[in-house]
């Protein structure tokens, strides 16, 4: 390989991290909110709200429904009205985002749908209100497998985010089809599914190591 | 429907009616002057035709019937039942994790059921609750759990050090503060589960199958630490069960529910010595020895012709059995073949099996005064 190959490897790498990392930190930061309200605002929850659990619910299926490829076309209006520009990096993280968030709520969701109601019980005979139940009791107790969650959801972002060469974002996927694929080149090919390979595990290994020393308590 | 009348003046002299009976010992509170009394004198609860009903696949099911029901101050009032008796909803009623269909639940003489967010946060901040599993919140410390109600109280850091401390000392478990519950035993927990519930210091414990989870040897020394507490503390508790051995070790006063509905209550001693209630009989079964099998399968019907009466005496309250009066009143010998008399609340409670001379021995005794009754014969060469 030449060295501008390797520069544009090394380019490419740091592109996929930083749209996954920003987008799912987007994700977690609109993805939590949006999970405890699913679980809270259903008949018998802590802040219920049928017809708005039922309407959100709804929204978020619809998004989970449309392939990653056909949101970001189509979200193309959305994209300029956000970051002001439909290429490169940005253009990719938000429809990354918008993709990824309704993903991890659902995963979230079931996280905090486990949590033993026997706790919420416990929490209210002691005087909590209900934003104490979510800070004390929820999250914590739904934490690993929040942490769990949020593994599977930046793994399955890795692969959509190379899609994102399509609105010329770069990123590793986008090497992978120009050089690899488009231009025969058997050694890019090779290095690129290696770095993912390398990547994905790199996330598993440390989303696992958290989840382990979460549930040791 | 019993009407143990411990309310105090205030409703009394609202209804008119005055108080039924008066218990000097017990001072009764009104919540308004209980600051102002500034002693612990709070912690009754009154249970006004509480009803329940449930909506359901199958339609309507009433979980409670038509409950009324006094707890006085200072009381350990155990709740038993089987399964589905309702048990469970009626302790629920108290700190509102459950709202009755109708009635009124009176916390100190205050209604509850008008109480806002605000008003009830209050409330249950004087109502500890501990459960049958625990619910000790896993992601935190027993510390962590213990200070949880004067956290979110907004007590101030060093009190809630301080109280903290002090609830896990009453426990037992000093050495235990930085430990995850994951690690503790079950009677461990269940003593955290208790910290947690006093460290706001309430007036009234409620224990929801508190020791149903609990091995026998650990259920002895929670239940000790419950009286424990309530002595020390003059804290009233509420508990509901299924075990009767549970009320006898440590209950004041009980009541029996069936189906929803109030079968029997009274002070301990009475409902163990002569229950009156098929429910509270089946109950009190499994800790009741009844006539041994091998005897049983011998016994022919009373009275009859032979010289061997077996005769049940019964013991329900005041003082144990005077032997040498029983045997001087047969006039004859007397086989003792199955006895056990308790201590409950002061009052001996238990029953005798004996063999002795036929119908005129039974007549002496009933004219002693014994409460007896001939079961069966024994042939007359066994």
């Amino acid at each position: 390989m030449s060295p501008q190959m390797i520069d544009r490897l090394w380019q490419a790498a740091f592109d996929t991290v930083f749209m996954v990392g920003v987008s799912a930190g987007i994700a977690v930061l609109a993805g939590i909110p949006l999970a405890l309200f699913l679980v809270t605002s259903g008949p018998g929850g802590i802040f219920p709200a049928p017809r708005a659990n039922r309407l959100i619910g709804l929204v978020v299926n619809g998004f989970r429904a449309v392939p990653f490829i056909v949101l970001l076309v189509a979200l193309i209006p959305f994209t300029r009205l956000v970051v002001g520009t439909t290429i490169g990096v940005w253009a990719a993280i938000v429809p990354l985002a918008v993709s990824a968030t309704p993903f991890f709520a659902r995963i979230a969701e079931v996280s905090l749908r486990e949590v033993d109601p026997g706790l919420i019980e416990a929490a209210q005979s002691i005087g909590c209100r209900r934003r104490h139940i979510l800070l004390h009791v929820l999250l914590p107790e739904a934490l690993p497998g929040i942490v769990g969650g949020l593994t599977i959801t930046v793994v399955s972002m890795i692969g959509a985010s190379a899609v994102a060469g399509a609105v010329g974002a770069g990123g590793l996927g986008d090497v992978a089809i120009r050089y690899g694929y488009q231009r025969f080149d058997t050694t890019v090919m090779s290095v690129v599914i290696a770095i993912l390979i390398v990547l994905v595990c790199l996330v598993q290994f440390t989303g696992d190591s958290v989840v382990r020393r979460l549930r040791a308590r | 429907m019993a009407e143990l009348t411990m309310v105090g003046l205030a409703l009394d002299s609202l209804d008119g009616t005055g108080p039924v009976e008066t218990d000097v010992a017990r001072p009764h509170a009104v919540p308004v002057s209980r600051a102002a009394a500034g002693m612990r004198s709070a912690g009754t609860v009154r249970f006004e035709r509480i009803a329940k009903t449930y909506r359901s696949a199958g339609g309507e099911v009433r979980a409670l019937d038509d409950v009324s029901l006094d707890i006085p101050s200072g009381a350990i009032f155990g709740i038993i039942g089987r399964s589905g008796a309702g048990k469970s909803t009626l302790l629920r009623t108290v700190n509102r994790l459950e709202e009755p269909s109708s009635g009124r639940v009176l916390v100190d003489g205050e209604p509850i059921q008008a109480l806002g967010t605000e008003g009830l946060v209050a409330l249950r901040r004087r109502i500890g609750m501990i459960f049958q599993h625990f619910n000790l919140l896993s992601a935190k410390t027993v510390w962590q759990n213990v200070a949880l109600p004067l956290t979110v109280a907004g007590v101030e850091t060093r009190e809630i050090a301080r109280r903290v401390d002090e609830a896990l000392r009453l426990v037992g478990l000093e050495g235990k503060a930085g430990t995850y519950p994951s690690r503790l035993s079950g009677g461990q927990k269940q003593r955290v589960g208790i910290a947690r519930a006093l460290v706001s210091a309430p007036e009234i414990l409620l224990c929801d199958e508190a020791t149903s989870a609990l091995d026998p040897e650990t259920t002895v020394s929670i239940l000790g630490l419950l009286r424990d507490i309530n002595r020390r503390l003059g804290l009233t508790i509420v508990l509901i069960t299924h075990e009767m051995s549970v009320i006898r070790e440590i209950c004041t006063d009980v009541v029996v529910l069936e189906s929803g509905r109030v079968a029997e209550v009274g002070p301990v001693w009475r409902v163990f010595g002569a229950p009156e209630h098929p429910a509270t009989r089946a109950l009190l079964a499994p800790l009741t020895r009844d006539v041994p099998d091998d005897l049983a399968a011998r016994l022919k019907p009373y009275p009859g012709p032979g010289p061997r009466a077996v005769l049940r005496i019964t013991y329900s309250g005041g003082t144990p059995p005077d032997l040498s009066a029983l045997v001087a009143a047969t006039g004859g010998p007397v086989h003792l073949l199955q006895a056990g008399v308790e201590h409950i609340q002061g009052h001996a409670v238990g029953r005798m099996l004996i063999a002795a001379g036929g119908t005129e021995a039974e007549a002496r005794l009933r004219a002693i005064g014994q409460d007896v009754e001939g079961i069966g014969y024994v042939a007359a060469d066994d």
